[in-house]
Protein backbone atom coordinates (compact mmCIF):
# COMPACT_ATOMS: atom_id res chain seq x y z
CA UNK A 1 0.00 0.00 0.00
CA UNK A 2 1.18 3.43 -1.10
CA UNK A 3 -0.19 6.39 0.68
CA UNK A 4 -0.07 9.70 -0.63
CA UNK A 5 -1.45 13.24 0.57
CA UNK A 6 -2.89 16.14 -2.24
CA UNK A 7 -3.16 19.30 -0.29
CA UNK A 8 -4.99 21.92 -2.22
CA UNK A 9 -3.99 25.43 -1.57
CA UNK A 10 -3.73 28.91 -2.58
CA UNK A 11 -0.71 28.75 -4.37
CA UNK A 12 -0.96 25.15 -5.62
CA UNK A 13 -1.23 21.63 -5.24
CA UNK A 14 0.59 19.88 -3.01
CA UNK A 15 1.85 16.19 -2.73
CA UNK A 16 3.35 14.48 0.43
CA UNK A 17 4.95 11.28 1.13
CA UNK A 18 5.81 9.41 3.55
CA UNK A 19 9.76 8.91 3.83
CA UNK A 20 11.62 7.49 6.97
CA UNK A 21 8.30 8.31 8.77
CA UNK A 22 8.26 11.92 7.97
CA UNK A 23 5.64 13.30 5.16
CA UNK A 24 8.06 15.36 2.72
CA UNK A 25 6.29 17.56 -0.23
CA UNK A 26 7.62 15.22 -3.20
CA UNK A 27 5.71 17.28 -5.97
CA UNK A 28 4.07 20.72 -6.64
CA UNK A 29 1.67 21.40 -9.76
CA UNK A 30 -0.26 24.61 -10.38
CA UNK A 31 2.68 26.90 -8.44
CA UNK A 32 1.28 30.40 -8.14
CA UNK A 33 -2.32 29.67 -8.95
CA UNK A 34 -5.43 28.81 -6.20
CA UNK A 35 -6.40 25.03 -6.20
CA UNK A 36 -9.83 24.96 -4.96
CA UNK A 37 -11.03 21.59 -4.86
CA UNK A 38 -8.69 17.95 -5.91
CA UNK A 39 -10.69 14.46 -6.27
CA UNK A 40 -8.95 11.61 -6.99
CA UNK A 41 -11.05 9.12 -9.24
CA UNK A 42 -10.69 5.42 -7.37
CA UNK A 43 -12.58 3.86 -10.31
CA UNK A 44 -9.96 4.67 -12.77
CA UNK A 45 -7.13 6.72 -10.38
CA UNK A 46 -7.40 9.58 -12.42
CA UNK A 47 -6.82 12.91 -10.51
CA UNK A 48 -8.60 16.31 -10.65
CA UNK A 49 -7.81 19.72 -9.85
CA UNK A 50 -10.07 22.92 -10.01
CA UNK A 51 -8.40 26.26 -10.17
CA UNK A 52 -9.39 29.43 -9.66
CA UNK A 53 -7.74 31.90 -11.37
CA UNK A 54 -9.00 34.76 -10.56
CA UNK A 55 -8.94 37.27 -13.20
CA UNK A 56 -9.17 34.28 -15.97
CA UNK A 57 -12.45 32.41 -14.32
CA UNK A 58 -12.19 28.95 -13.16
CA UNK A 59 -10.90 25.95 -14.66
CA UNK A 60 -10.57 22.03 -14.26
CA UNK A 61 -7.45 19.77 -15.53
CA UNK A 62 -7.24 16.52 -14.68
CA UNK A 63 -3.84 14.28 -14.78
CA UNK A 64 -4.09 9.88 -15.58
CA UNK A 65 -0.48 9.56 -14.49
CA UNK A 66 -0.60 10.80 -10.71
CA UNK A 67 0.36 14.08 -11.53
CA UNK A 68 3.13 13.85 -13.94
CA UNK A 69 0.77 15.69 -16.73
CA UNK A 70 -2.31 17.48 -16.57
CA UNK A 71 -4.31 18.18 -19.42
CA UNK A 72 -7.10 21.16 -18.83
CA UNK A 73 -10.81 20.32 -19.41
CA UNK A 74 -13.96 22.31 -20.19
CA UNK A 75 -14.98 23.93 -16.49
CA UNK A 76 -18.53 23.84 -15.86
CA UNK A 77 -20.84 26.68 -16.62
CA UNK A 78 -23.98 27.42 -16.26
CA UNK A 79 -26.08 27.93 -20.02
CA UNK A 80 -26.14 31.13 -21.67
CA UNK A 81 -29.48 33.23 -20.40
CA UNK A 82 -32.59 33.55 -22.79
CA UNK A 83 -33.46 36.73 -20.28
CA UNK A 84 -31.62 39.60 -22.68
CA UNK A 85 -31.55 42.85 -21.40
CA UNK A 86 -31.87 45.81 -23.21
CA UNK A 87 -28.22 45.61 -24.48
CA UNK A 88 -28.47 42.30 -25.86
CA UNK A 89 -27.19 40.60 -22.23
CA UNK A 90 -28.01 39.50 -18.99
CA UNK A 91 -25.64 41.02 -16.86
CA UNK A 92 -27.44 39.14 -13.77
CA UNK A 93 -26.99 36.10 -15.14
CA UNK A 94 -25.16 33.21 -13.09
CA UNK A 95 -21.39 32.04 -14.10
CA UNK A 96 -19.33 29.71 -12.55
CA UNK A 97 -16.83 31.75 -9.47
CA UNK A 98 -15.73 29.02 -7.38
CA UNK A 99 -15.62 25.10 -7.91
CA UNK A 100 -16.44 24.49 -4.18
CA UNK A 101 -16.20 20.34 -4.37
CA UNK A 102 -15.87 17.44 -7.05
CA UNK A 103 -16.84 13.47 -6.45
CA UNK A 104 -17.18 11.07 -8.45
CA UNK A 105 -20.24 8.64 -9.53
CA UNK A 106 -20.39 5.21 -8.33
CA UNK A 107 -19.41 1.64 -9.79
CA UNK A 108 -22.23 1.68 -11.67
CA UNK A 109 -21.43 4.79 -13.79
CA UNK A 110 -18.34 4.33 -14.08
CA UNK A 111 -17.85 8.01 -16.43
CA UNK A 112 -19.86 10.34 -13.88
CA UNK A 113 -18.65 12.75 -11.54
CA UNK A 114 -19.91 15.53 -10.25
CA UNK A 115 -19.41 19.28 -9.30
CA UNK A 116 -20.55 21.65 -6.95
CA UNK A 117 -20.14 25.39 -7.13
CA UNK A 118 -20.73 29.15 -6.34
CA UNK A 119 -23.12 29.84 -7.24
CA UNK A 120 -25.33 26.67 -6.21
CA UNK A 121 -25.17 25.01 -9.23
CA UNK A 122 -24.59 21.14 -9.25
CA UNK A 123 -23.12 19.75 -12.61
CA UNK A 124 -23.02 16.42 -13.70
CA UNK A 125 -20.53 15.05 -16.43
CA UNK A 126 -21.24 11.42 -18.15
CA UNK A 127 -17.74 11.19 -19.89
CA UNK A 128 -14.92 11.98 -17.15
CA UNK A 129 -15.00 15.42 -17.23
CA UNK A 130 -15.02 16.45 -20.81
CA UNK A 131 -18.27 18.21 -20.80
CA UNK A 132 -20.53 19.72 -18.48
CA UNK A 133 -24.38 19.71 -17.79
CA UNK A 134 -26.10 21.67 -14.94
CA UNK A 135 -28.87 19.70 -13.22
CA UNK A 136 -31.58 21.79 -13.83
CA UNK A 137 -33.90 19.76 -11.36
CA UNK A 138 -32.08 21.61 -8.86
CA UNK A 139 -31.43 24.33 -10.11
CA UNK A 140 -35.20 25.02 -10.88
CA UNK A 141 -36.36 24.64 -7.69
CA UNK A 142 -38.58 27.72 -6.64
CA UNK A 143 -37.24 27.20 -2.95
CA UNK A 144 -33.50 27.68 -3.97
CA UNK A 145 -34.69 31.42 -4.76
CA UNK A 146 -34.27 31.67 -0.89
CA UNK A 147 -30.79 30.00 -0.99
CA UNK A 148 -28.20 32.92 0.89
CA UNK A 149 -24.91 33.14 0.46
CA UNK A 150 -22.85 31.53 3.78
CA UNK A 151 -19.49 34.18 3.65
CA UNK A 152 -18.94 34.68 0.19
CA UNK A 153 -21.83 36.50 -1.72
CA UNK A 154 -23.95 34.02 -3.42
CA UNK A 155 -24.86 30.45 -1.95
CA UNK A 156 -22.91 27.26 -3.09
CA UNK A 157 -22.52 23.14 -2.92
CA UNK A 158 -20.01 22.30 -1.33
CA UNK A 159 -20.79 18.60 -0.05
CA UNK A 160 -21.79 15.95 -2.93
CA UNK A 161 -22.56 12.78 -0.98
CA UNK A 162 -22.46 9.52 -3.17
CA UNK A 163 -24.47 6.81 -0.93
CA UNK A 164 -21.91 4.11 -1.62
CA UNK A 165 -24.03 0.96 -2.14
CA UNK A 166 -26.56 2.79 -3.78
CA UNK A 167 -25.96 5.51 -6.54
CA UNK A 168 -28.92 6.88 -7.32
CA UNK A 169 -28.99 8.36 -4.12
CA UNK A 170 -27.42 11.43 -3.38
CA UNK A 171 -27.06 13.98 -0.54
CA UNK A 172 -26.06 17.53 -1.07
CA UNK A 173 -25.51 19.96 1.36
CA UNK A 174 -25.79 24.24 0.51
CA UNK A 175 -24.42 27.35 2.21
CA UNK A 176 -27.06 28.60 3.09
CA UNK A 177 -30.01 26.14 1.63
CA UNK A 178 -30.10 23.03 3.97
CA UNK A 179 -29.87 19.26 2.88
CA UNK A 180 -31.07 18.54 -0.61
CA UNK A 181 -31.81 14.57 -1.27
CA UNK A 182 -32.39 12.63 -4.36
CA UNK A 183 -32.93 8.98 -4.94
CA UNK A 184 -33.49 8.53 -8.40
CA UNK A 185 -30.15 9.87 -9.30
CA UNK A 186 -31.02 13.95 -9.78
CA UNK A 187 -34.85 13.89 -11.14
CA UNK A 188 -36.06 14.73 -8.31
CA UNK A 189 -35.14 16.43 -4.76
CA UNK A 190 -36.01 16.42 -1.50
CA UNK A 191 -35.73 19.27 0.83
CA UNK A 192 -34.30 17.51 4.26
CA UNK A 193 -32.16 17.80 7.13
CA UNK A 194 -35.52 17.81 9.68
CA UNK A 195 -33.61 18.81 13.04
CA UNK A 196 -31.36 21.33 11.62
CA UNK A 197 -31.38 24.04 13.80
CA UNK A 198 -29.86 27.78 13.18
CA UNK A 199 -29.91 29.59 16.32
CA UNK A 200 -29.46 32.91 14.57
CA UNK A 201 -32.53 33.23 13.05
CA UNK A 202 -36.23 34.42 13.96
CA UNK A 203 -37.30 32.07 16.27
CA UNK A 204 -39.80 30.98 13.34
CA UNK A 205 -37.52 30.44 11.13
CA UNK A 206 -34.69 28.84 13.12
CA UNK A 207 -36.45 25.59 12.21
CA UNK A 208 -36.97 25.69 8.57
CA UNK A 209 -34.86 23.19 6.40
CA UNK A 210 -34.29 25.60 3.92
CA UNK A 211 -32.56 28.41 6.24
CA UNK A 212 -29.76 26.50 7.13
CA UNK A 213 -25.79 27.21 6.76
CA UNK A 214 -24.70 23.56 6.30
CA UNK A 215 -20.90 24.12 6.77
CA UNK A 216 -20.10 19.85 5.78
CA UNK A 217 -22.01 16.74 5.60
CA UNK A 218 -19.54 13.91 5.82
CA UNK A 219 -21.04 10.22 5.62
CA UNK A 220 -19.67 6.97 7.38
CA UNK A 221 -18.33 4.83 4.26
CA UNK A 222 -19.52 1.73 5.78
CA UNK A 223 -22.64 2.66 7.47
CA UNK A 224 -23.94 4.93 4.99
CA UNK A 225 -27.16 5.74 6.46
CA UNK A 226 -24.92 7.80 9.00
CA UNK A 227 -24.20 11.59 7.97
CA UNK A 228 -22.57 14.13 10.35
CA UNK A 229 -23.35 17.72 9.65
CA UNK A 230 -20.99 20.60 10.49
CA UNK A 231 -23.49 23.25 10.68
CA UNK A 232 -22.70 27.27 11.49
CA UNK A 233 -24.91 26.59 14.24
CA UNK A 234 -23.68 23.33 15.82
CA UNK A 235 -22.76 19.67 15.34
CA UNK A 236 -25.65 17.21 14.04
CA UNK A 237 -25.56 13.38 13.02
CA UNK A 238 -28.70 11.92 10.72
CA UNK A 239 -28.86 7.82 11.34
CA UNK A 240 -31.30 8.18 7.96
CA UNK A 241 -29.23 9.24 5.04
CA UNK A 242 -30.15 12.90 5.56
CA UNK A 243 -33.72 12.97 5.90
CA UNK A 244 -33.12 14.18 10.09
CA UNK A 245 -30.84 15.45 12.31
CA UNK A 246 -30.14 15.52 15.95
CA UNK A 247 -28.06 17.99 17.23
CA UNK A 248 -24.81 17.00 19.41
CA UNK A 249 -24.98 19.54 22.37
CA UNK A 250 -22.03 18.27 24.60
CA UNK A 251 -19.15 18.89 21.52
CA UNK A 252 -16.40 21.01 23.31
CA UNK A 253 -14.47 23.61 22.89
CA UNK A 254 -17.00 25.12 20.91
CA UNK A 255 -19.53 23.09 18.80
CA UNK A 256 -18.36 26.19 15.92
CA UNK A 257 -16.34 25.10 12.75
CA UNK A 258 -15.98 24.02 9.32
CA UNK A 259 -14.75 20.68 8.79
CA UNK A 260 -15.82 16.87 10.17
CA UNK A 261 -14.29 13.88 9.19
CA UNK A 262 -16.34 10.68 9.31
CA UNK A 263 -15.07 7.07 10.56
CA UNK A 264 -14.71 5.05 7.32
CA UNK A 265 -16.10 1.82 9.90
CA UNK A 266 -17.34 3.28 12.79
CA UNK A 267 -20.19 5.41 12.90
CA UNK A 268 -19.42 6.69 16.17
CA UNK A 269 -16.09 8.17 15.85
CA UNK A 270 -16.12 11.54 14.19
CA UNK A 271 -13.42 14.21 14.37
CA UNK A 272 -13.83 18.25 13.79
CA UNK A 273 -11.63 21.53 13.86
CA UNK A 274 -13.49 23.56 16.91
CA UNK A 275 -13.50 27.81 16.64
CA UNK A 276 -15.29 30.59 17.92
CA UNK A 277 -18.19 31.99 15.86
CA UNK A 278 -19.31 33.78 14.35
CA UNK A 279 -16.81 36.15 12.39
CA UNK A 280 -14.18 35.91 14.84
CA UNK A 281 -12.99 32.57 13.70
CA UNK A 282 -10.15 31.94 15.39
CA UNK A 283 -9.48 28.41 18.11
CA UNK A 284 -11.25 28.90 21.21
CA UNK A 285 -8.56 30.41 23.80
CA UNK A 286 -6.50 30.73 20.57
CA UNK A 287 -5.63 26.79 21.61
CA UNK A 288 -5.46 25.49 18.36
CA UNK A 289 -6.76 21.19 19.11
CA UNK A 290 -8.91 18.85 17.15
CA UNK A 291 -12.01 17.17 18.81
CA UNK A 292 -13.05 13.72 18.66
CA UNK A 293 -16.57 11.92 19.39
CA UNK A 294 -16.04 8.33 20.21
CA UNK A 295 -19.50 7.18 20.65
CA UNK A 296 -22.39 8.97 18.40
CA UNK A 297 -22.03 12.86 20.04
CA UNK A 298 -22.62 11.61 23.45
CA UNK A 299 -18.65 12.98 24.65
CA UNK A 300 -15.58 14.34 22.90
CA UNK A 301 -12.20 14.34 23.33
CA UNK A 302 -10.33 16.92 22.63
CA UNK A 303 -7.15 15.92 21.25
CA UNK A 304 -3.89 18.63 20.98
CA UNK A 305 -0.85 16.37 21.63
CA UNK A 306 1.54 17.47 18.98
CA UNK A 307 -0.70 20.84 17.94
CA UNK A 308 0.82 23.75 19.27
CA UNK A 309 0.75 25.59 22.57
CA UNK A 310 1.30 28.87 21.72
CA UNK A 311 -1.43 31.44 20.68
CA UNK A 312 -3.02 30.05 17.23
CA UNK A 313 -5.11 32.12 14.65
CA UNK A 314 -5.35 28.47 12.65
CA UNK A 315 -9.09 28.10 11.21
CA UNK A 316 -9.46 24.42 9.29
CA UNK A 317 -11.56 25.31 6.27
CA UNK A 318 -14.49 22.74 5.56
CA UNK A 319 -12.39 20.48 3.34
CA UNK A 320 -9.34 20.49 5.19
CA UNK A 321 -9.85 18.14 7.36
CA UNK A 322 -9.84 14.10 6.46
CA UNK A 323 -9.14 10.49 7.41
CA UNK A 324 -7.76 8.01 5.53
CA UNK A 325 -9.30 4.35 4.48
CA UNK A 326 -7.98 2.68 7.49
CA UNK A 327 -9.88 5.33 10.20
CA UNK A 328 -6.26 5.60 11.67
CA UNK A 329 -4.71 8.45 10.16
CA UNK A 330 -5.63 11.99 9.79
CA UNK A 331 -4.24 14.77 7.68
CA UNK A 332 -5.44 18.83 8.69
CA UNK A 333 -3.97 21.75 7.14
CA UNK A 334 -5.28 25.72 7.84
CA UNK A 335 -5.60 29.04 6.64
CA UNK A 336 -2.53 30.22 8.61
CA UNK A 337 -0.94 27.35 5.98
CA UNK A 338 0.15 24.57 8.70
CA UNK A 339 -0.01 21.17 8.42
CA UNK A 340 -0.19 18.70 10.40
CA UNK A 341 -0.82 14.32 10.26
CA UNK A 342 -2.12 12.63 13.32
CA UNK A 343 -1.69 8.97 13.89
CA UNK A 344 -4.01 6.40 15.72
CA UNK A 345 -7.13 8.46 15.48
CA UNK A 346 -5.87 11.82 15.97
CA UNK A 347 -4.06 10.71 19.64
CA UNK A 348 -0.86 12.26 18.40
CA UNK A 349 -0.11 14.89 15.29
CA UNK A 350 2.83 15.47 13.48
CA UNK A 351 3.60 18.64 12.10
CA UNK A 352 4.68 18.42 8.49
CA UNK A 353 4.71 22.27 7.26
CA UNK A 354 4.63 25.77 8.63
CA UNK A 355 5.44 27.48 5.48
CA UNK A 356 2.40 26.62 2.86
CA UNK A 357 -0.21 28.20 1.59
CA UNK A 358 -3.62 28.71 2.82
CA UNK A 359 -5.10 25.41 2.48
CA UNK A 360 -8.51 24.48 1.17
CA UNK A 361 -8.26 20.89 0.67
CA UNK A 362 -6.41 17.60 1.90
CA UNK A 363 -7.09 14.61 0.31
CA UNK A 364 -5.62 10.81 1.19
CA UNK A 365 -5.46 8.11 -1.46
CA UNK A 366 -4.10 4.84 -1.05
CA UNK A 367 -2.98 2.72 -4.24
CA UNK A 368 -1.78 -1.02 -4.20
CA UNK B 1 -7.85 43.14 -40.32
CA UNK B 2 -7.63 44.33 -36.18
CA UNK B 3 -4.90 43.59 -34.77
CA UNK B 4 -5.26 41.75 -31.41
CA UNK B 5 -2.55 41.37 -28.63
CA UNK B 6 -2.60 39.94 -24.88
CA UNK B 7 -1.45 40.79 -21.47
CA UNK B 8 1.73 38.65 -21.56
CA UNK B 9 0.23 37.37 -18.21
CA UNK B 10 -1.97 34.94 -19.79
CA UNK B 11 1.19 33.30 -21.24
CA UNK B 12 1.36 31.45 -17.95
CA UNK B 13 -2.02 29.44 -18.73
CA UNK B 14 -1.95 29.17 -22.96
CA UNK B 15 0.00 30.48 -25.46
CA UNK B 16 -2.06 33.47 -27.22
CA UNK B 17 0.32 35.55 -29.16
CA UNK B 18 -0.35 38.57 -31.14
CA UNK B 19 -3.20 38.18 -33.84
CA UNK B 20 -5.19 39.20 -36.71
CA UNK B 21 -8.65 38.61 -37.41
CA UNK B 22 -11.88 40.28 -39.28
CA UNK B 23 -15.01 41.90 -37.88
CA UNK B 24 -16.79 44.92 -37.03
CA UNK B 25 -17.47 44.54 -33.70
CA UNK B 26 -15.32 43.29 -30.82
CA UNK B 27 -17.32 40.36 -30.23
CA UNK B 28 -17.00 39.30 -34.10
CA UNK B 29 -13.42 39.95 -33.69
CA UNK B 30 -13.03 37.97 -30.53
CA UNK B 31 -15.71 34.96 -32.17
CA UNK B 32 -12.63 35.16 -34.84
CA UNK B 33 -9.89 34.88 -32.81
CA UNK B 34 -11.23 31.86 -30.41
CA UNK B 35 -12.21 29.57 -33.50
CA UNK B 36 -8.45 29.05 -33.56
CA UNK B 37 -7.94 29.56 -29.61
CA UNK B 38 -10.78 28.06 -28.27
CA UNK B 39 -9.73 27.49 -24.97
CA UNK B 40 -9.00 31.51 -25.14
CA UNK B 41 -13.23 31.95 -24.50
CA UNK B 42 -13.48 30.48 -20.99
CA UNK B 43 -9.75 32.59 -19.97
CA UNK B 44 -11.67 36.25 -21.63
CA UNK B 45 -15.51 35.59 -21.06
CA UNK B 46 -17.69 34.15 -18.23
CA UNK B 47 -20.37 31.30 -18.71
CA UNK B 48 -22.34 34.43 -20.67
CA UNK B 49 -20.01 35.51 -22.82
CA UNK B 50 -19.82 38.58 -20.89
CA UNK B 51 -15.89 40.26 -20.15
CA UNK B 52 -15.08 38.49 -17.25
CA UNK B 53 -14.54 41.41 -14.07
CA UNK B 54 -11.50 41.86 -14.27
CA UNK B 55 -10.24 41.54 -17.88
CA UNK B 56 -10.08 44.53 -19.36
CA UNK B 57 -9.82 45.46 -23.47
CA UNK B 58 -8.51 48.50 -24.83
CA UNK B 59 -9.69 50.05 -28.73
CA UNK B 60 -6.37 51.86 -29.54
CA UNK B 61 -5.80 52.94 -25.77
CA UNK B 62 -9.40 53.87 -25.13
CA UNK B 63 -11.26 51.57 -22.81
CA UNK B 64 -14.17 48.92 -24.12
CA UNK B 65 -17.62 50.73 -23.55
CA UNK B 66 -19.92 47.26 -24.16
CA UNK B 67 -18.78 44.56 -21.18
CA UNK B 68 -22.01 42.56 -21.65
CA UNK B 69 -22.18 41.99 -25.41
CA UNK B 70 -18.66 43.34 -27.09
CA UNK B 71 -20.29 45.63 -29.34
CA UNK B 72 -18.30 48.33 -29.48
CA UNK B 73 -17.30 49.08 -33.24
CA UNK B 74 -13.79 48.21 -34.91
CA UNK B 75 -12.22 49.49 -37.99
CA UNK B 76 -9.71 47.40 -39.96
CA UNK B 77 -7.00 49.42 -39.17
CA UNK B 78 -7.83 49.22 -35.03
CA UNK B 79 -5.75 47.80 -32.40
CA UNK B 80 -6.91 45.94 -29.51
CA UNK B 81 -5.60 45.21 -26.29
CA UNK B 82 -6.26 43.04 -24.00
CA UNK B 83 -5.21 43.22 -20.25
CA UNK B 84 -5.66 41.59 -16.65
CA UNK B 85 -7.03 44.46 -14.60
CA UNK B 86 -5.05 45.33 -11.72
CA UNK B 87 -8.29 44.78 -9.84
CA UNK B 88 -8.87 40.81 -8.83
CA UNK B 89 -5.55 40.29 -8.03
Amino acid sequence: MVQKLYVASRKGLLRFSRSNDLWVMERSDFVGDPVSAVLHDPRNGALFAALDLGHFGVKLHRSGDGGESWEELAAPAFPKSEEAGATGGDPAAPSVSLLWTLAAGGAGQPDRLWAGTIPGGLFVSDDLGQSWSLVETLWNQPQRAQWMGGGFDDPGIHSISIHPEDENRIAIGVSTGGVWLADDGSEHWTLAGKGLRAEYLPPESANDPLMQDVHLLARCATEPDVIWCQHHNGIFRSVDGGKSFREIENARPSAFGFAVAAHPKNANVAWFAPAIKDECRVPVDQKFVVSRTSDGGDTFDVLDKGLPDAPSFDLVYRHALAVDDTGDRLALGTTTGNLWVGAEGGESWRLVSNYLPPISQVLWVSTE
Amino acid sequence: MVQVSFTSNLERHLSCPLVEAAGDTVEAVLDHVFEDNPRLRSYLLDDQGHLRKHVNIFINGKMLADRTCLSDGLGPDDKVFVIQALSGG
